[in-house]
């Protein structure tokens, strides 16, 4: 099936912190993932748009383990074959997911959120006899304070709006510390003051050596993230680059952005 | 100390564990102590229902831990109860000895009777108390260990979970009928003779009997409260809410589950194990999926994800069984069964206690809010972030 790439490629050697090459992914004879090939580089910052059906959100399910790819190689980190593992390793790995709908523990209060997100043992036995210490208390403030939450700790998050819900939930992924986060959508149904500080949070995380792929149809809040972009169609990549370029692409014209 | 730091912000745990350790002084000396001529006597067979009662309560407890905290509706754990009587009823019969029908030594009667030479395998060690108490626990416990295993790791959530729980107990209930299992099949196993060497008939045993389910109701109150309130008490919230989530931060939603589903087992099967000695009789009956049905029907009108609701809800609706049962409204039962499962739903979501508790949130005046959880009340500041 690798007919592009030479498979004899070592996967150590390569830069990138996560390497998909030649993902294919059908359900039920639709090709949601049609030799799909991605790199990401450590602390790269990438927006992924596309049509709905393009791929984006089983590339994510795909990447998190959630999806097993019929055929293509899923690499993070130095040649981990994520393909092997499930949903919970992959996140102790330093994979965090943000839901396309915002996903909080909704009768959890904000603090406790944080608190369960935070890296560390999960294991049964050990979470069992876990009591909150100094550290973990000062890294759910800085998380809360990251994420404009900190009023709100004690509250239930279930009360929250839907805007501080998806914050929250960058702030859960943030306490997982991973070296990658996909976030679907981050941005929908939010008012254009939220949209810009999520922007600003989502570039301030970039910048602190966090990998991102950001999934948005939002092409303003796109345009404001400033990073290179790519646009899935039919399962693969239509076009990559800066926005200005992607955007003027006469094909990502005619399948997305609509003459 | 542990104890103090589990309830101490707990009134309800309080009252709970007030009420039942005092009952398990209170009851037997009424029995005991008062002549029966007092007003305040509680005859034998009062003592052996509350015994019944007491039982049920630490089964329902056992199951709301997992499907008011967890989400895993088992639509079985009459089996882990029937399992726990069992081991609790092989134990008795082997203490029976010399006394039977049959006079064999070795022998229960129904394995003379169906021409049996010598005690399957499966026998062995229960004529040691200790042995038989460690399978009380045991047996219960690998079941649902090996089963939810299999389950969770298969990721077998919400309706089919249930559908497979209640096929766990149909299909222990026709293997127990059958003669050939060993565990006295169709008739079960009764005509107790002596507990741990005294008469289980005598007045001093069964208060003795009733004490003891007390005692196992606080203790198991106070494990389900210890899990519930530890992180890991969280994470079962956090599953039951949103198991993919949980998932995607790295926990290994099928130990959790497991786990919890485990503990559970364990504790319905003392609830069983205690509850045989009292009644007198464990036969397959006790695997009907009704029971286990009836089971999830206290825990609803109790109020899930309480723990005291669960205990509080076994106690009512079998108090109104018997009510209902030993009158001319007996052939209705099952309709007023049926009837307050469907109302309880419709009107009190959250069951009596988590109704009582949210009037008691709504009620309670503000000043005392402050310093409790602003977080369950919606009204309290909410300001913006930004």
């Amino acid at each position: 099936m690798n007919s592009v790439v030479d498979s004899d490629t070592p996967p150590p050697l390569t830069p990138s912190l996560l390497y998909l090459d030649g993902v294919s992914v059908s359900f039920d004879g639709f090709r949601a993932l049609n030799e799909l090939s991605l790199q990401i580089a450590p602390g790269e910052m990438r927006a992924i748009i596309g049509p709905n059906g393009a791929g984006k959100t089983t590339m994510m399910d795909v990447i998190t383990g959630k999806t097993r790819p019929d055929t293509g190689e899923v690499l993070f980190d130095r040649g981990i074959d994520l393909t092997r593992l499930d949903e919970a390793a992959i996140a102790n790995l330093g994979i965090g997911r943000k839901f396309q709908k915002p996903t909080v523990f909704e009768s959890h209060t904000v603090e406790d959120n944080i608190l369960l997100s935070l890296k560390g043992d999960r294991r049964a036995r050990t979470v069992l006899l876990a009591r909150t210490n100094a550290d973990e208390a000062q890294r759910i403030d800085e998380i809360l304070t990251t994420v404009g939450l900190a009023a709100q700790r004690t509250r239930l998050a279930g009360l929250l709006s839907h805007g501080q819900k998806q914050w929250l939930e960058i702030g859960m992924l943030l306490a997982q510390d991973p070296k990658l986060l996909l976030v679907d959508e981050p941005v929908a149904g939010m008012t254009d003051a939220e949209t810009e500080a999520t922007a600003e949070l989502l570039k301030r995380i970039s910048a602190a050596d966090h990998s991102v792929v950001v999934v948005e149809h939002d092409m303003a809040f796109v345009r404001a993230l400033g990073v290179k972009v790519t646009c899935l169609h039919e399962g693969s990549v239509l076009a990559e680059g800066a926005i200005d370029v992607v955007s003027e692409n006469p094909r990502v014209v005619e399948v997305y952005l609509g003459r | 100390m542990i104890t103090h730091a589990l309830i101490s912000n707990d009134k309800t745990g309080k009252w709970f564990l007030a009420i039942v350790l005092g009952m398990a002084v209170i009851v037997p000396l009424l029995h005991l102590a008062v002549p029966p001529t007092s007003l305040f006597h509680i005859s034998t067979s009062t003592m052996a229902l509350l015994g019944k009662y007491v039982c049920f309560a630490l089964l329902a407890l056992s199951l709301d831990l997992v499907w008011g905290y967890c989400g895993i509706l088992s639509l079985g754990h009459g089996a882990f109860f029937a399992l726990g009587g069992y081991a609790m009823g092989m134990y008795l019969m082997r203490q029976i000895g010399t006394r039977g029908v049959y006079a064999h030594p070795i022998l229960p009667d129904f394995m003379v009777f169906l021409n049996w030479k010598e005690l399957p395998w499966y026998w062995y060690g229960f004529e040691n108390a200790w042995f038989a108490f460690l399978m009380v626990m045991a047996v219960p416990g690998l079941l649902a260990f090996v089963f939810g295993w299999f389950a969770f790791r298969s990721r077998v959530t919400g309706v089919y979970l249930s559908i497979i729980t209640q096929a766990m107990t149909f299909a222990l209930m026709l293997a127990f009928f059958r003669n050939d299992m060993g565990f006295g099949g169709n008739n079960g196993m009764t005509d107790f003779k002596d507990i741990l060497g005294f008469p289980i008939q005598a007045t001093t045993t069964r208060a003795a009997l009733f004490a003891a389910s007390a005692v196992a109701l606080a203790l198991g109150y106070l494990v389900a409260k210890a899990i519930v309130s530890s992180r890991l008490g969280k994470i079962l919230v956090s599953i039951r809410d949103a198991e993919s989530r949980t998932r995607f931060i790295g926990y290994r939603v099928e130990h959790y589950k497991t786990f919890v589903f485990t503990v559970s087992a364990i504790m319905a099967g003392i609830a069983g194990a205690l509850y045989v000695p009292q009644v007198g009789i464990i036969n397959p009956s006790e695997f009907t999926p009704g029971n286990s049905i009836e089971v999830v029907i206290w825990v609803a009108v109790g109020g899930r994800g309480t723990l005291t609701g669960a205990a509080l809800g076994a106690v009512i609706v079998n108090f109104a069984k018997t009510t209902f049962t030993t009158g001319f409204l007996a052939p209705y039962w099952p309709f007023l069964l049926g009837g307050l499962f469907v109302l309880t739903t419709i009107w009190l979501p959250k069951g009596i206690l988590g109704t009582a508790n949210e009037l008691w949130e709504r009620w309670r005046p503000p000043a005392q809010t402050s310093d409790g959880n602003p977080g369950t009340k919606p009204d309290s500041a909410a300001q913006p972030a930004e």
